[in-house]
């Protein structure tokens, strides 16, 4: 490795898992090296739930990983770091704080004198388009002023390196277009007073277009699939050729299968083995009912999909696996093909797509079944939900296991498999089912 | 207009183990507390220098004076209490398990049951001082104010954003800017509208904690409290008219001067991404935010604090948060050793204290007494209920009338309601009916209008679109009520009603005797038992009075408004 330049940040075997009582750990990070150079911005790519905003906190110190090496400076790093500022997706900013207090609140903290801070709390306000805004709070600001205070907020103590979590998307899309632009010009220009920026985002292409480089995370455990280097120029056009193949290639990869694991023998499945992706049985229909009409015919490129439907890819891609798993279209290289259950599904009127939906439901989701059938041996058809939550937590997050009960609670009651009482919290049957039962 | 769930309702905490070793704690605190204070009783307390108090309206502005600077005293130790408190509980897991607990069970214990043997106690550490029984008098004040503050500041603490702790942390803010910068603005909207429920009731204690008998001693403060009590021995009636009439200007004052610019100050601090649509700013608010003088004043002042809470006041620089490293088991072994240990000594201790004098028939009778206050409280609700929820909605659903009578009933909750006992029990007197019946309403008279203001808030803050579904569908009459209003109300009527009932239950013990002149009245209740205990220097019959009163407390929180205040806030709210 070159000798003078010595990496900001190097990150080596880092690992994130939570302890587990029941089961094996829970792994968010696994295996994760990752060297940050000065002078580049390096995006961290991926779905939500694959450990990206957790390096960010480990590389922000803000979180002591489980096990692996961080160093920052070639120092192993013991808590947030003087050189680094963080912004937020959020935004983070303290609604009892002016626009200048905000922005004034690390340099407090680094005890820097009044008159300094003013200066220099000044010089960030008006580099970051905000002059005239000092004396505003927070709530008087629209989302994209607000995140212009959180960058100047970063921007004021000179980091050496900038970490963005997800900065623009919880803004519109000319918003967030037009913030972005900003930055990339003040840091082509040499305007922005850090040394280098790690971007987390789930956006493909703004990682393509801020990025000099791209980690591409894969989910469960978390772990970088991909390393890629973007060679354009900035400014970035997003209609070259040559950027939108990038963006396909990406695409490409998000959704590569992953190589089923090897399981010990061939025991059936596990039900409560896999997490469910909370989607509604109507978004489901609406993307069925689009996809087998025109102009897609049955087979639609995911990125363009995605920009007619103003998806982001994070919403996109958990919608076409659970059409997959169900069995009503298929994933593939970036494309989403639609199955003749697929089509019957989106051609049926209110009652019958119930029935496709449940015999779907019978076929592809064991927990379903499973549900249903401890329903039936109880002789008053009335099952509680702790015990399935327990089961489910036994193979994940109590979080993800309150999403997949909720979502088979939602699916189970659309195809009328079973009712769900929410005051007792159990399951139960719909009364003429039950009849059929007595008799 | 703002609503905050009650400290007694919030929280999803279902009982546990550490709720019982709670119990046997503050249990053996005030037995430990009677005991100290009962043995300086027996020993002659050297002569305190009694003012006299003058029945000269003239005096009234200086006893009013008097009897405001220790309410302010109070809620300085209250707010110094709170921080501290609420804070230790809040960042330490092992501190909280035992604090929280403690502080649950502390807001229902009837503090006014304890008035003398405090009084006693604080007379000891400065014998033959009037500043003994000062701080008495600020004491008794204090525990009416601290815990549902210290509890409130608690729940913010709990309910932190998380990015905003990330980012003072990743901006490395220390522990104490970060008290200032995070913590306690987040806290300030919940604080303010706790500060100033306590403040409210506490002009209740106030008055009660002025006057106290021990022994053959009598302690006359000077205050309102103090010249009402004398009125009353006097049989005075144009001097409790005064009283009353001084009272009124006082809250009034305080209501215009403090309340409302704070509360209308505090809203700069709530926790929303939106501009809120104000009301219009309080006189005095204007006042301070216009006039160039008190600006300065202000900018000077918050100059000062700035400088304060900016210091790091920390060596030590932050670290990371270790999310996978598990809480040592030994450490929480030695921690639960140790508070079993205590609870099983304060527990020893209170069976050796209560054994030594009294018997089950004691409990008997005190569980009796218990039930008839009971039943006094419920059937007080029931009527109550009947006549303000009415009232209430019919107030809320017209905005006009809302902005004159929701001040008006907030301002009736701040005003000492034992002010207002003797023209009745004067009545009761001169009529000659049964005080078990006609003392009751007194009971109720200052709680009854957190009832309304509730109910009025409840039914202001019914959504217009809901209002105008229900005028298209032609719903009126009693499906109107059962199927619209009463559950769109039910969350804040059940904040009302808890406020309320709390109220009257610690009331009762003031309430359920009275006097005029040489007139005693009293009624069967747990409050007349507990007075009656006091009275008569039986302190064992006192604690056991007491304690029968917080379970009659805790057990209606538990049993019937912390699961009714759930299912509400469950069923009545979308999403």
């Amino acid at each position: 490795m070159d000798q003078q330049t010595k990496p900001l940040v190097s990150v080596r075997n880092c690992r994130q898992a939570y302890h587990k009582e029941a089961s094996a750990d829970l792994v968010v990070l696994d295996d994760v090296d990752l060297t940050l150079q000065e002078g580049e911005i390096v995006a961290l790519l991926g779905r939500s739930g694959s450990g990206k905003s957790t390096l960010l906190r480990i590389v922000a110190g803000l979180l002591k990983p489980t096990s692996g090496d961080v160093c920052w400076r070639g120092e192993p790093l013991k808590g947030p770091a003087p050189g680094v500022a963080m912004v937020f997706q959020s935004f983070a900013l303290f609604p009892w704080l002016t626009v200048q207090e905000n922005v004034e609140l690390g340099l407090e903290a680094l005890g820097v004198k009044k008159d300094d801070r003013e200066e220099r709390s000044e010089e960030a306000i008006d580099l970051i388009g905000l002059g005239g805004y000092d004396g505003a709070y927070p709530k008087e600001l629209s989302g994209g002023m607000r995140q212009r205070v959180g960058l100047a907020r970063a921007l004021v103590v000179h980091p050496d390196l900038l970490l963005m979590d997800e900065p623009f998307s919880a803004l519109d899309v000319l918003t967030a277009e037009t913030l972005r632009t900003d930055l990339i010009d003040l840091w082509m220009d040499g305007k922005l007073p850090v040394k280098s920026i790690l971007i987390v985002t789930h956006n493909i292409e703004e990682a393509v277009l801020m990025a000099d480089r791209i980690l591409v995370f894969s989910s469960n455990p978390g772990r970088v699939a991909h390393e890629l280097k973007v060679p354009f120029a900035h400014p970035r056009n997003r209609f070259d050729p040559a950027f939108r193949e990038m963006v396909d290639d990406i695409y490409g990869i998000m959704t590569r299968r992953k190589v089923p694991e090897i399981h010990t023998a061939a025991a059936a499945p596990n039900p409560f083995a896999h997490p469910l992706h909370p989607i509604g049985t109507n978004l489901m229909a609406g993307l069925l009912e689009t996809l087998s009409s025109e102009p897609y015919g049955g087979r639609a490129d995911l990125p363009a999909l995605a920009a007619a439907l103003q998806f982001e890819v994070d919403e996109l891609l958990p919608l076409g696996e659970t059409l997959s798993m169900l069995g009503f279209a298929l994933l593939e290289e970036g494309d989403l093909q639609i199955t003749a259950t697929g089509r019957r599904f989106a051609e049926a009127e209110t009652e019958d797509r119930k029935e496709i939906f449940a015999a779907a439901l019978r076929a592809h989701v064991p927990l379903i079944t499973e549900i249903r059938s401890v329903i039936d041996q109880r002789s008053n058809h009335r099952a509680a939900a702790m015990r399935f939550r327990d089961q489910l937590e036994d193979h994940m997050s109590p979080e993800y296991a309150e999403e997949t009960l909720r979502t088979v609670i939602a699916w189970g009651r659309y195809a009328e498999i079973f009712e769900y009482d929410e005051e007792a919290q159990q399951f139960g049957l719909e009364e003429e089912d039950e009849e059929e039962h007595e008799a | 207009m703002t609503n905050y769930t009650p400290p007694a309702l919030a929280g999803q905490r279902l009982p546990n183990r550490f709720d019982g070793a709670a119990m046997l704690l503050v249990m053996g605190l005030l037995i430990a507390l009677v005991e100290v204070g009962r043995g300086t009783i027996a020993t002659p307390i050297a002569q305190i220098q009694n003012t006299p108090i003058h029945l000269d309206p003239s005096w009234l502005p200086y006893y009013a004076l008097r009897s405001t600077a220790r309410m302010f005293l109070a809620l300085f130790f209250s707010l110094l209490f709170t921080f501290s408190y609420a804070t230790l509980a809040a960042k330490s897991r092992r501190a909280g398990m035992v604090l929280i607990p403690i502080l649950d069970i502390l807001q229902s214990v009837p503090i006014l049951g304890f008035l003398t043997f405090t009084t006693v106690f604080f007379l000891h550490l400065f014998p033959g001082q009037v500043m003994g029984a000062e701080l008495a008098s600020v004491f008794v004040i204090f525990t009416s104010q601290a815990w549902n503050m210290a509890f409130s500041f608690y729940q913010s603490l709990t309910t932190l954003p998380a990015d905003l702790q990330e980012a003072s942390r990743s901006f490395r803010l220390s522990p104490w800017q970060r008290f200032w910068k995070l913590d306690v603005p987040f806290a300030m909207p919940g604080l303010v509208w706790n500060t100033m429920l306590s403040m409210s009731g506490g002009w209740f204690f106030v008055v009660a904690s002025e006057a106290v008998t021990v022994g053959n001693t009598q302690f006359t403060l000077p205050g309102i409290g103090s010249y009402v009590a004398v009125a009353l021995a006097q049989k005075n009636l144009h001097a409790v008219i005064y009283a009353i009439l001084a009272m009124l200007v006082v809250i009034l004052l305080y209501d215009q001067l403090i309340f409302r610019p704070l509360v209308a100050w505090s809203g700069k601090f709530r926790f929303e991404t939106t501009a809120a649509i104000s009301g219009p700013e309080p006189w005095m608010l204007k006042l301070l935010r216009r006039t160039a003088l008190f600006r300065a004043i202000g900018e000077a002042i918050s100059e000062i604090f700035g400088t304060v809470f900016r210091l790091r006041l920390s060596l030590r620089q932050p670290g990371q948060v270790d999310e996978t490293s598990e809480p040592s088991r030994l450490v929480d072994g030695v921690w639960f050793v140790l508070i079993a240990a205590m609870a099983i000594y304060a527990g020893w201790q209170i069976v050796e204290y209560v054994s030594a004098t009294l018997h089950w028939h004691d409990l008997f009778t005190a569980l009796l007494m218990g039930l008839y206050t009971a039943i006094r409280v419920t059937v007080l609700m029931i009527i109550a209920a009947a006549i303000w929820v009415p009232v209430g909605v019919w107030i809320g659903l017209r905005p006009k009338a809302t902005r004159i009578a929701q001040p008006i009933a907030q301002f009736l909750a701040a005003f000492p309601a034992n002010l207002l006992f003797p023209p009745v029990v004067l009545a009761i007197v001169y009529f000659h009916v049964s005080p078990d019946i006609w003392l009751t309403p007194l009971m109720l008279i200052g709680t009854q209008w957190y009832l309304l203001f509730n109910v009025i808030a409840g039914a202001a803050a019914f959504p217009g679109d809901m209002k105008e579904a229900v005028a298209n569908f032609h719903i009126h009459g009693f499906l109107w009520w059962r199927k619209v209003m009463i559950p769109g109300i039910l969350p804040y009527f059940i904040t009302g009603a808890l406020t309320a009932s709390g109220g009257a239950w610690n009331a009762s013990i003031v309430a359920e005797v009275a006097s005029w002149g040489n007139a005693n009245l009293a009624a069967h209740g747990l409050g007349a038992y507990i007075a009656g205990a006091t009275a008569a220097g039986d302190t064992p019959r006192v604690v056991l009075g007491v304690v029968v009163m917080s379970c009659f407390v805790m057990f209606f929180n538990r049993i019937l408004w912390r699961p009714l205040y759930a299912y509400a806030t469950r069923r009545t709210t979308l999403g």
